[in-house]
């Protein structure tokens, strides 16, 4: 057998996949294809990326002086509101499950697609809807709450609550549609020979989190909808005014978005176990433990939502009990990291730019976790409670975390995607940028969070003001890294030179389809694999990809897909 | 999707074969089957779960106030709820036969069940159309609108003054009257242009906006006939619990609560001023509530206009806590959060009716109906559970 006909046995025709499988707008628009709605999602949230990321460098630049009066007052209150709002509605909860997730997830089960195609394209528009609505309050008179819309200023306050409540909302059922999705996947439709414990460890991610968009987003939709009709009927629940509770605001609030903060950190802490497995060529350490410690933080992350509220006058004994438990979120998010550093020792470790992005997220991921013990505390988060050391640690955590994973996970599966490769070194100084300008923003956070600067003030003691401008240079370097990494890839979707199916040697199933994937994912039934086991795959370089021993002898070759209709 | 020619005996026809309806990413019916159901399942748990932030405001104002639910609950008409309650479980019914006539690829019995349910489902809403508008009638709005004073608001549009009902109940079945009208005329336009089928589908839409009237209009005479025989059966105010009246206003109060039954009508336009002046003063506790009394026995005197439609059945406002209005504000969140699920149960159901006029359900194909029946059941049974909590308080 020729090479050509080996390649086209295993990967297709070269020139036939999901890209351009159909053509026009349309065929992108009303398609039910994960691996477009994937991209499309991909897309969609790197724009609320980077036009959130301008309102936070707008911020920044207003912080340079004390007192700069460069935004007005009002102003500044409704751009940190909408940075914050954005990013964590349009960009951080859908990032990794509904961008990766989707493209990556049904090709790590061998399967076509997810199991409901439509439900994954309303959930993209959705989504688009959503945003649309968070914009149209930034038009309408913006939203100067926060991102947090805390009772009872949201109901009095005169700017666009309505609309941004409803985008808000709508994203929530957005992203409760990907969990059902997800979820409904993973059990119904893993191949045979596919146990629990045979699954990539992302794919327990994403499950872990698909729980949590399940059971905690419908409490936001009743929150928000409770919020709505509080500006728009005056039901007064959450209006002291009329006898209602703003606490309770809090407790609904934070039973979602406590948990939300797991929907954001657990799929990139899959992300993180397959890269750091791959990138080591290593069986990863403790598989079972990182599974196992994905349901447990899912599980603990419901239990803890009282410690955002410790100084709102809630009893002294609720505040012990949601502090304890809150040290307790420590103990699997520990197991994880301590089974990363084990996997990586004695690896033959390749620090491409995937690889410098995993190790960028365990140290980040674990200054923003530890740092979460000194605000679990009681004692401590008394002097610390809405401080920059606040500010500090959640973003340690969101984007030391989640957006570092994002990018090293697009790094890796972005040859998947477009059949392109990047170029290495710019990808490893955008990664460098990345990691050298978001330590400089927030370090001196901790720092003057800890000496007392408390956070959404637009203007500040003279004392932290060298702080507040080596922050200033850092955020503008971390912009200058995510820029050069989006230009990287796009240059590489573009003009890369092309790859076939397995360039890194993952073991996992997605490696086993072409780059980009045909239509119908996989030319061949998918041949059941360990995900870590690395050893018996071969390079071939007349077919320039990483395969399995046996493809190579005609006998165990697998069969091919069967013609659909 | 693909569309089947309507043939009598879809099961054992075998031409159109299997697989029809299964989606390509599927291996097998059974696969797609598990998928949907395992789907539907986990989206109740997001419904209980959307639910579950009322029923904890509910709990946690019931524990803190049990007096308000004490006064409240007589507002709410326990037959129209009974009645709305009976209606849901007769529709639940309806459902779980429909499900079994698919699971026999009986379509024409599916369709007939469906239409069914969706007729009840419109009645439920017309019933409780004749609830809310009786209440927004006499003021019991959520909290900030609300002006309980003891008075019907006048009738003004001429069509609710000629039909003796309320201004509301006639906004409120301005959006069905109007439906009706398209559904009417669309069942006619394609009746002649020829497609039988979707003919059919608009006429079962007719029949189930009929089913809103029929429920608005029995709701209707029902209240007529319970102020007929109001007027003739008690004069006196309904006495509200005495021990919650107690551990409310306190015995300040008590000499206003013994006030003559003569100066019924009096009493209530004062309260009006009351219930305007507890809501103008905005935050308050019973101390406040106690001068607001004072306040309103001072204007007794001077105030003279009678109340036009005094219904005795109404309990006195001023013996009301103000605390009162969050009952109603969680009465409509629950009840309209609900009644928005019903609508959505309209119109998946009238999706399964038009699969069934199109003859799709067979043995090994009708998960669908079964998903629509699990979401239908579930939506019955929230209000098996706001019924008791709110209109069987005692």
């Amino acid at each position: 057998m020729t090479t050509a006909e080996l390649r086209r046995e295993l990967f297709g025709h070269a020139d036939k996949n999901y890209l351009n499988h159909s053509r026009g707008f349309l065929s992108w628009a009303l398609t039910l294809d994960h691996k477009r709605i994937g991209i499309m999602y991909l897309v969609g949230v790197t724009v609320a990326l980077l036009l959130a990321g301008v309102f936070a460098l707008i911020l920044r630049t207003h912080l340079w002086y004390a007192d700069s009066g460069m935004l007005s007052d009002a102003t500044y209150n409704k751009m940190f509101t909408l940075h914050g709002a954005i990013m964590v509605f349009s960009f951080i909860i859908p990032s990794v499950p509904a961008a990766l997730g989707n493209f990556v997830l049904p090709m790590m089960l061998g399967a076509k697609d997810v199991a409901f195609p439509r439900l994954n394209l309303a959930s993209f528009y959705l989504w688009i809807f959503g945003t649309a609505f968070l914009l149209l309050a930034l038009v309408t008179g913006s939203l100067d709450t926060g991102w947090t819309f805390y009772t009872p200023y949201s109901i009095e306050t005169q700017t666009s609550v309505v609309y941004a409540t409803f985008g808000a909302f709508i994203l929530g059922f957005s992203s409760i549609f990907t969990g059902i999705n997800f979820l409904v996947t993973v059990n119904t439709m893993r191949p045979a020979g596919m146990g629990w414990f045979q699954m990539p460890l992302f794919i327990w991610a994403l499950y872990s989190t698909a729980i949590i968009q399940i059971l905690a987003t419908p409490v936001l939709g009743i929150t928000l909808l409770l919020l709505m009709a509080e500006r728009i009927l005056g039901v007064g629940i959450f209006n002291p005014e009329l006898g209602g509770d703003p606490v309770l605001f809090q407790h609904f609030f934070w039973f979602y978005s406590h948990p939300a903060v797991y929907i954001m950190i657990l799929p990139a802490m899959g992300v993180i176990s397959e890269l750091i497995a791959v990138y080591s060529q290593k069986k990863i350490f403790g598989y079972s433990f990182i599974a196992f410690s994905s349901v447990a933080i899912a599980i603990l992350g419901f239990l803890v939502w009282g410690h955002h509220m410790f100084t709102s006058g809630q009893s002294m004994v609720v505040n012990l009990i949601f502090s304890a438990i809150t040290f307790s979120v420590a103990i699997p998010s520990a197991v994880k990291v301590f089974n990363w550093l084990s996997t990586l020792y004695k690896g033959s470790i390749l620090l491409s730019t995937p690889m410098c992005y995993a190790l960028s997220f365990i140290f980040l991921f674990g200054i923003g976790g530890l740092t979460g013990l000194f605000l679990g505390a009681l004692s401590t988060d008394i002097h610390l409670h809405d401080t920059y050391f606040v500010v500090a640690h959640f973003h340690f955590v969101m984007v030391g975390g989640t957006l570092t994973a994002l990018l090293g996970g697009v790094f890796h599966w972005w040859p998947k995607m477009f059949g392109r490769m990047y170029n290495d070194l710019l990808g490893r100084i955008g990664c460098f940028l990345v990691f050298t300008g978001f330590n400089l923003t927030f370090f001196p956070q901790f720092v003057m969070g800890a000496r007392g600067m408390p956070r959404r003030y637009a203007s500040y003691d003279p004392e932290f003001v060298i702080f507040h401008q080596w922050s200033t240079i850092g955020a503008f370097v971390l912009g200058l890294g995510i820029v050069l990494s989006v230009f990287t890839l796009i240059y590489a979707a573009l003009y890369g030179r092309k790859v076939t199916g397995n360039p890194f040697n993952g073991a996992s199933l997605e490696w086993q389809s072409s780059s980009p994937p045909s239509f119908h994912n996989f030319e061949h039934q998918v041949h059941m694999h360990d995900p870590y086991d690395f050893g018996d795959l071969v390079f071939d370089e007349q077919l320039d990809s990483w395969v399995h021993r046996e493809f190579m002898e005609p006998d165990k070759r697998p069969a091919p897909v069967p013609s659909v209709h | 999707m693909a569309v089947v020619e309507p043939v009598h005996d879809a099961h054992h026809d075998d031409h159109h074969g299997h697989g029809e309806f299964i989606a390509h990413h599927f291996e097998s019916a059974e696969q797609q089957y598990d998928s949907g159901k395992l789907g539907i399942w986990v989206f109740l748990v997001t419904e209980v779960l959307f639910f579950s932030g009322l029923f904890v405001a509910y709990t946690l104002w019931r524990s803190h106030h049990p007096e308000v639910f004490q006064q409240a609950h007589v507002f709410l008409d326990k037959v129209l709820g009974g009645i709305n309650t009976v209606v849901l479980l007769f529709s639940s019914l309806t459902m779980a036969w429909g499900v079994r006539a698919a699971q026999l690829g009986q379509n024409k019995t599916v369709a007939n069940m469906t239409l069914i349910t969706m007729v009840c489902a419109a009645m439920f809403l017309g019933i409780k159309a004749v609830e809310y508008s009786h209440k927004w009638d006499i003021g019991l709005k959520p909290a900030r609108d609300y002006t309980y004073s003891g008075l019907h608001a006048e009738a003004t549009y001429p069509l609710a003054v000629a039909m003796g009902i309320s201004d509301w109940l006639v906004i409120l079945s301005i959006i069905p009257a109007l439906l009706l009208a398209v559904f009417v005329g669309m069942a006619v336009f394609l009746r002649l242009t020829s497609k039988p089928v979707l003919s059919q589908l608009f006429v079962g839409l007719a029949i189930t906006v009929g089913g809103y009237f029929l429920g608005a209009v029995g709701g209707q005479v029902y209240m007529k006939a319970m102020d007929g025989g109001g007027e003739h059966a008690a004069q006196a105010p309904v006495v509200l619990h005495a021990s919650s009246l107690e551990r409310q206003d306190g015995p300040a109060v008590e000499p206003e609560s013994g006030q003559d039954p003569a100066a019924g009508g009096h009493e209530n336009a004062d309260s009006q001023t009351t219930a305007q002046q507890a809501a103008d003063h905005g935050p308050g506790h019973d101390d406040a509530a106690h001068d607001d009394h004072a306040h309103a026995a001072d204007a007794h005197a001077g105030d003279s206009h009678a109340a036009h439609s005094n219904d005795p059945h109404m309990p006195d406002p001023d013996k009301l806590s103000r605390d009162v209005r969050i009952f109603f504000s969680i009465y409509y969140c629950m009840t309209g959060l609900h009644a928005f699920h019903i609508l959505g149960g309209i119109a998946f159901l009238s999706w399964i009716y038009y699969r069934s006029l199109e003859n799709h359900w067979r043995p090994d194909y009708f998960g669908p109906v079964d998903y629509v029946g699990l979401y239908w059941h579930l939506v019955d049974l929230i209000w098996i559970y706001l019924f008791p909590m709110l209109y069987l308080i005692d």
